[in-house]
């Protein structure tokens, strides 16, 4: 009896090894499961951060590792790192599906309907055209559909590439977020600029209110344009680090439980139900931070002055 | 153990990575300016110009439509008129028709009212003529009988008022 339920018990963790990194592509977990049988040091807290956190290295448990090469350059540490390989994967990944989609355009001009990849391409350029640059920029949102367009599928792949096998997100690092959202700052205050030339800038800063006020008022407005992009940092990189977080936990309370039951009745379920919400945040969350970035670069750029900026403090 | 304690303690979560932010600003920059040019410019030109040849195909059907409704206006509008003569003729036509009968039938009329007089008068004219000839032959004949009264009778005063009576008499029979 016993023998049968060790038997038993290895084919579970056996299988478990196997598709749980398959499904969820975290290679750590193999790992873990096997530092746990061999020295069993290496807590769930240490294995979630080693796989939510950058490093010098790729890992493809359990077939093995490969250092990335470190570049330090006056004093600068620019190493690739596992989030820079995997944002230019997603870079070569739009690269080779956006320069075929533009070079499609090109053959087919303007007067046919387009077909399969560039069908679906067009879609998501129509959405983001109409229902959030238009919609949110008004007049002159033509000048900002390069960035918006951009920044939507790159944050949509790189999302995406944390939910594959042996996959990490980057936009789950807050450096890359940061980059993102410092964009999308400029961008807005060269809006802002534009619209209301410099002065009409500087004043805005005053919010229009009396000068005995502005002592207040210019620091609270000076802290409220970098709460802007801060807020979209915070926003993207909190979404997907947590989703990652909430998964390993997940699949880690059966390491820590060691239980079986555990993993078949709640871990396994439950992580394919939040890998699916995940999916989902995947593509909600690149369109918010598309949607936030067309809505301040609007608000910036609005000639409705007296109002309108404040509503989004 | 406890997840969320290692990660506040950690800290690695927010460490800024320069070299990370280096590679993130090239990377992405790299992919817009490609994709601007390659991609995000021809497309958006498409749906644009796609975007305007519906307008424009809306607004020539639009155009299309109002001219055919100008013709069918008109076409009706002369049909109308056309319809409108038509009546007209008719109506004259049968007016003239109309006055035509009338006059014929009034002309008609009068020519046998006349005809009618005409003959009337012929009558009238060879009653008289063929009173007067009776009138003359019978006063022959009473001149004839006077005549043949005198040769045998010579009393004229009884034989004149024996002829007056007849004459008398023969004028009242006749009427």
């Amino acid at each position: 009896m016993k023998r049968f339920s060790a038997f038993r018990a290895g084919e579970f963790a056996r299988i478990a090894i196997l598709i749980i990194p398959l499904l969820f592509g975290i290679g750590t977990i193999a790992r873990a499961a096997s530092s746990d049988a061999g020295h069993g040091e290496e807590s769930a807290g240490d294995v979630i951060m080693h796989h939510i956190l950058d490093s010098n290295k790729m890992e493809f448990d359990p077939f093995g590792s490969f250092a990335l090469p470190k570049l330090v350059i006056g004093g600068f540490d620019l190493s690739i790192t596992k989030h820079v390989v995997f944002m230019w994967l997603a870079a070569i990944i739009l690269l080779a599906v956006f320069l075929y989609v533009g070079n499609y355009y090109k053959t087919i001009g303007s007067r046919k309907a387009p077909g399969g990849v560039a069908n679906v391409m067009e879609a998501i350029v129509q959405f983001i055209r109409l229902d959030v640059a238009k919609s949110n920029i008004g007049e002159g949102y033509e000048r900002h559909m390069p960035y918006l367009l951009t920044v939507f599928v790159f944050i949509l792949v790189l999302n995406l590439l944390g939910l594959i096998p042996y996959g990490a997100s980057a936009t789950g690092n807050i450096n890359v977020t940061l980059t993102l959202s410092v964009f999308t700052f400029f961008i807005t205050q060269v809006a802002a600029v534009k619209a209301h030339g410099i002065k009409g800038y500087l004043a805005h800063l005053t919010a229009g209110t009396h000068p005995a006020l502005w002592i207040i008022m210019i620091p609270i407005e000076f802290i409220g344009l970098f709460t802007k992009p801060i807020a979209l940092t915070i926003r993207l990189f909190a979404n997907m680090t947590a989703g990652h977080i909430v998964i390993l936990s997940l699949i880690f309370i059966s390491f820590i439980l060691k239980s079986f039951i555990v993993a078949v009745f709640v871990s396994v379920p439950f992580s394919v139900i939040i890998y699916l919400l995940e999916i989902f945040i995947a593509f909600l969350q690149a369109f918010i931070f598309t949607m936030l970035s067309a809505l301040f670069i609007g608000l910036a750029s609005s000639h409705d002055e007296s109002h309108e900026p404040e509503a989004a403090h | 153990m406890l997840t969320t304690g290692f990660i506040m303690l950690s800290g690695g979560l927010l460490d800024p990575n320069p070299g990370l932010i280096f590679w993130t600003t090239v990377t992405f920059l790299i992919v817009l300016f490609i994709l601007k040019k390659f991609t995000w410019g021809p497309m958006l030109n498409a749906l644009e110009e796609r975007e305007k040849g519906i307008q424009d195909s809306i607004d020539r059907a639009q155009t299309a439509k109002e001219e055919a409704e100008e013709v069918l206006r008109k076409n009706s509008e002369l049909l109308a008129k056309a319809d409108a003569e038509a009546e007209k003729i008719v109506r004259e036509g049968k007016e003239y028709g109309d006055k035509l009968r009338a006059d014929i039938t009034e002309k008609a009329h009068a020519e046998a009212t006349r005809m009618i007089a005409t003959a009337k008068e012929e009558i009238e004219q060879e009653k008289r003529r063929a009173l007067t000839e009776l009138r003359t032959e019978v006063a022959d004949l009473a001149v004839k009988g006077a005549e043949k009264i005198i040769m045998a009778n010579l009393d004229a005063a009884k034989q004149k008022n024996i002829i007056d009576s007849m004459i008398k008499d023969l004028s009242e029979n006749r009427n």
